[in-house]
């Protein structure tokens, strides 16, 4: 085998884990090589060993046949790998043009930069990832999801003999997926060669050649994807079968509405919305990337102003004018950027978990240590967030990790309404099966849920009801019974294909 | 990398040496320095390892810890506060303007002037910061407004005079040395500074201070205000700025418009060395207590030393620079060991 890059007992430890142990491994020239594994298991720490964010402890690493040692990640672009990272690194406060080209910006005389010809090319990459947006657009006004376009287009804007993805398709809908997918396959046919980390098992057939499995830090084994099914992949790893994904449990009764939206709009430019779920059904919110799903649940949240709209808990208006008075109305919100806007990332687990209800664990203004200790031990050890300690700074935990922190903190809270956007974004089989199986507690204990997801078959599995939004309008709502992939994702065009 | 370049860096480290290690990076490493610039002037230059000059350090830096106290509030949000100075000289006018009315006893005219600065600094406090969060301004630049302003306003209300004749008590509690090592001022910033530590690390409000400034988005989506605990860091910083005029009245017993020029600047520098980030939410105000040490222990020494009045703010400034460069060291550090 002609190997483009080849790991020799490659080994990283950080204080409190070992995040990666004699792993060898040889990538193929020109195959698009999967790897999986848990949350925590070490596939982004063993990219970002190849970017040059991280250097090994031990073993060495080779690229086309030489020995590879990058100290900064421009080492590692100059080597020609290009690298898409799990969590997205782009500047806010640049238009997405700047932030495509930033490396290479085109001027014209005195350095100044050429606006023209930096928006034309801006466009033709954002083309090319299927996001139709005016590229002067400030990445801040960016959803999650186009965010991460954003950041594939920038990885393809340049020649790259090594293209490695860490789970780019965690936000992404079944469109956008099907265009990246075709994205890499022309590059594959042109020779480049592919890493590509997700979590979304059904997808990684498509495109892959081989598979190579990490458990804790470890290798489990590398194989050819040709013959294997999902169940083999989710067998190689977490070591064990998982029955039924999502447990869907009809025995749950729903009870009153909950929480009525009813017309809300968001600005003049903007239709009305009306919708409603109830104590002890989970509500699916079905939708392309950029249909407005986040928007929506943000406005109700007052997480962002709204122009109008009647919102109503358990059969009573609510003035809701910030996000303090939605939460105090029994609202949570669990949005889908959990680095900018979910977590303290410089603090640790406990402090990011109690943050949402301090009053739980204090007495007249003063914190109690132990009570909080003591919280927030229960919902690490319920979810299972791997980390060294509830004292660790949650940057330093692994992205499905992190998820599972920002999901504790809103668990915590205990509202009687929740609205969760992306909940299992980046989060492993296994650990998704539990999320689910929360899911179904807290229906069961009559909470109202509101559940935001790219993942239709996860909406599918999940939901009694699902409600598509298309161009910021909701254009349809499926009962259970007429859950139907293609139908839901022909409501999901249906704005964008009429005139 | 072979496996043996490294072998410190690559051992897992439990939490509890991770505890201890992060504690020995974070705090001590201030203390360390504050230590090792102690013993150098105690063995180079004459008279400073000496009772009465380590009297003299301890009055000298009372009125910036408490300034720098209020200031670690706002730079742990994130903030900054460059009006202190001049809202300090505000508040010693305020104050000795209600200290000398002669109708009334001195007792009441005395607390009557201390209720007058805390007021006057919160007030101005209060103003930076919901000026700054109510049209989302830069508090920089709220900031210097207010040090314009207090410094005109001092200049108004004292009709651009010094004044003087404060009570003789009062001037007699300024100059009380307790138990023949404490100065009375002394423990007047030790109180700020203890109070502010109780309030940072055992209460809820501290707690939110912390987070702010971490990330203020994140805070406000989990249902809180943030802009609350950025006016109330603020307010906070003022209302130290009047107790800070206070002890400033108590040392040199005048009230002047021309007080505290530049103080906000050595109040910044001391928070900076102490190791809190100027992003927020990364820091101590124990840390802010050595760096006011250590400002003073190298002005000090430096000028037993002979070093003159013209180099002097050059070794400073240095230093300064130094502790950012070490606190950039410092983050790195921190994160591996968490
Ligand atoms: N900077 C760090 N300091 C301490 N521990 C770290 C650091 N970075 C990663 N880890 C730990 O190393 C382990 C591997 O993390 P990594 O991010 O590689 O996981 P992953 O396989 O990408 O998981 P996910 O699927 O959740 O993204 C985790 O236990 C994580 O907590
Ligand atoms: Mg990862």
């Amino acid at each position: 085998m002609d190997a483009i890059l080849s790991l020799e007992g490659v080994g990283k430890i950080f204080p409190g884990a070992v995040a990666l142990s004699d792993v060898s491994l040889s990538i193929a020239r020109g195959e698009t090589h999967i790897i999986l594994g848990e949350n925590g298991a070490g596939k982004s720490t063993l990219i970002k060993l190849l970017a040059g964010i991280y250097q090994p402890d031990s073993g060495s690493i080779a690229f086309n046949g030489q020995p590879y040692q990058p100290k900064t990640p421009h080492d590692a672009q100059l080597s020609g790998i290009r690298i898409v990272h799990q969590e997205l690194n782009l500047l806010p406060y640049l238009s997405i043009a700047e932030n495509l080209m930033l490396e290479n910006l085109p001027r014209r005389a005195f350095g100044i930069v050429d606006g023209k010809a930096l928006n034309s090319r801006a466009v033709a990459l954002l083309k090319e990832v299927g996001l139709d947006i005016d590229p002067r657009t400030r990445v801040e006004a960016l959803g999650v999801a186009q965010m991460q376009l954003v950041e594939i287009a920038k990885a393809l804007s340049y020649d790259s003999k090594l293209l490695v993805l860490d789970e780019p398709t965690a936000t992404l809908t079944p469109p956008e997926i099907e265009r990246l997918f075709s994205i890499i396959k022309r590059l594959k046919a042109r020779g480049v060669t592919i890493i590509y980390i997700s979590h979304r098992l059904h997808e990684v057939f498509e495109i892959g050649d081989r598979v190579t499995v990490l458990r804790n830090g470890r290798l489990v084994s590398t194989r050819d994807l040709q013959g294997l099914t999902v169940p083999d992949l989710v067998r190689m790893m977490i070591g064990r079968d998982i029955a039924d994904e999502y447990g869907f449990d009809a025995s749950i009764m729903q009870g009153e509405v909950a929480l009525r939206v009813t017309n809300l709009k968001r600005d003049a430019a903007t239709p009305a919305i009306s919708f409603n779920v109830r104590h002890g059904e989970i509500l699916g919110v079905a939708g392309l990337v950029g249909s407005g799903r986040t928007e929506a649940m943000r406005a109700l949240f007052g997480a962002d102003p709204k122009l109008d709209g009647l919102v109503e808990i358990g059969g009573k208006p609510v003035a809701i004018a910030a996000p303090k008075d939605a939460v105090r109305h029994g609202l949570s919100l669990l949005t889908e950027d959990r680095k900018g806007q979910g977590l303290l990332l410089d603090m640790p687990v406990d402090k990011n978990i109690t943050i949402t209800d301090l009053g739980k664990v204090s007495r007249n203004g003063l914190i109690r240590r132990r009570a909080e200790a003591a919280a927030a031990n229960d919902l690490v050890g319920q979810l299972r967030v791997k980390a060294g300690s509830i004292e660790q700074a949650v940057r330093n935990l692994s992205g499905g990790n992190q998820q599972k922190v920002v999901l504790a903190k809103w668990l915590f809270r205990g509202t009687s309404t929740l609205i969760l956007d992306e909940p299992t974004r980046g989060v492993d089989i296994g650990a998704r099966r539990e999320i689910y199986q929360l899911l179904w507690m807290l229906a069961a204990a009559q909470k109202g849920i509101i559940m935001v997801s790219s993942d239709l078959p996860e909406l599918m599995g999940m939901c009694h009801r699902i409600i598509v939004f298309s161009r910021n309008k909701i254009v349809g709502e499926v009962p259970r019974a007429a859950f139907d992939q293609e139908h839901i994702l022909s409501l999901a065009y249906q704005e964008y294909v009429r005139p | 990398m072979s496996e043996t370049s490294q072998p410190v860096a690559a051992a897992p480290v439990s939490p509890a040496r991770a505890k201890l290690l992060r504690f020995l990076v974070r705090d001590a490493g201030v203390l360390l320095a504050l230590v090792l610039i102690t013993l150098f002037f105690s063995l180079t230059a004459p008279y400073f390892a000496t009772s009465g000059n380590a009297l003299k350090i301890f009055v000298q830096i009372a009125i910036n810890t408490v300034l720098a106290a209020g200031m670690t509030f706002v730079i742990l949000t994130g903030g900054i506060d460059l009006s202190v100075g001049s809202v300090l000289a505000l508040c010693t006018v305020v104050g000795a303007t209600v200290m000398i009315d002669e109708s009334l006893s001195p007792a009441v005219a005395i607390t009557l002037a201390l209720l007058a600065c805390m007021a006057t600094g919160a007030v101005c406090g209060f103003l930076n910061g919901w000026i700054s969060t109510r049209w989302k301004i830069p508090s920089f630049i709220v900031t210097l407004g207010m040090l314009n302003m207090a410094a005109g306003a001092a200049r108004v209300v004292s009709d651009n005079s010094t004044i003087t004749g404060l009570p003789q008590s009062f001037v007699d509690f300024g100059n009380l040395i307790i138990g023949g090592f404490l100065p009375s001022i002394f423990l007047v910033a030790v109180l700020v500074i203890a109070a502010g530590w109780f309030v940072l690390r055992f209460t809820v409000f501290g707690r939110m201070i912390f987070a702010v400034g971490t990330n203020d988005e994140a805070v406000r989506l989990s249902g809180h205000n943030p802009d609350f605990y950025k006016v109330a860091a603020f307010t906070i910083s003022g209302l130290t700025a009047g107790i800070a005029a206070m002890v400033y009245l108590l040392r040199l017993n005048i009230g002047s418009p021309i007080a505290g020029v530049g103080y906000e600047l050595n109040a910044i520098a001391a928070v900076i060395i102490g190791g809190t980030s100027l992003s927020g939410g990364k820091g101590s105000i124990i840390g802010t207590l050595v760096g006011a040490c250590i400002l003073q222990v190298l002005s000090t020494g430096l000028q037993l030393l002979g070093v003159g009045d013209n180099f002097k703010p050059i070794v400073i400034g240095l230093v300064i620079v130094l502790a950012v460069i070490l606190d950039a060291y410092r983050e790195r550090l921190l994160r591996r060991i968490r």
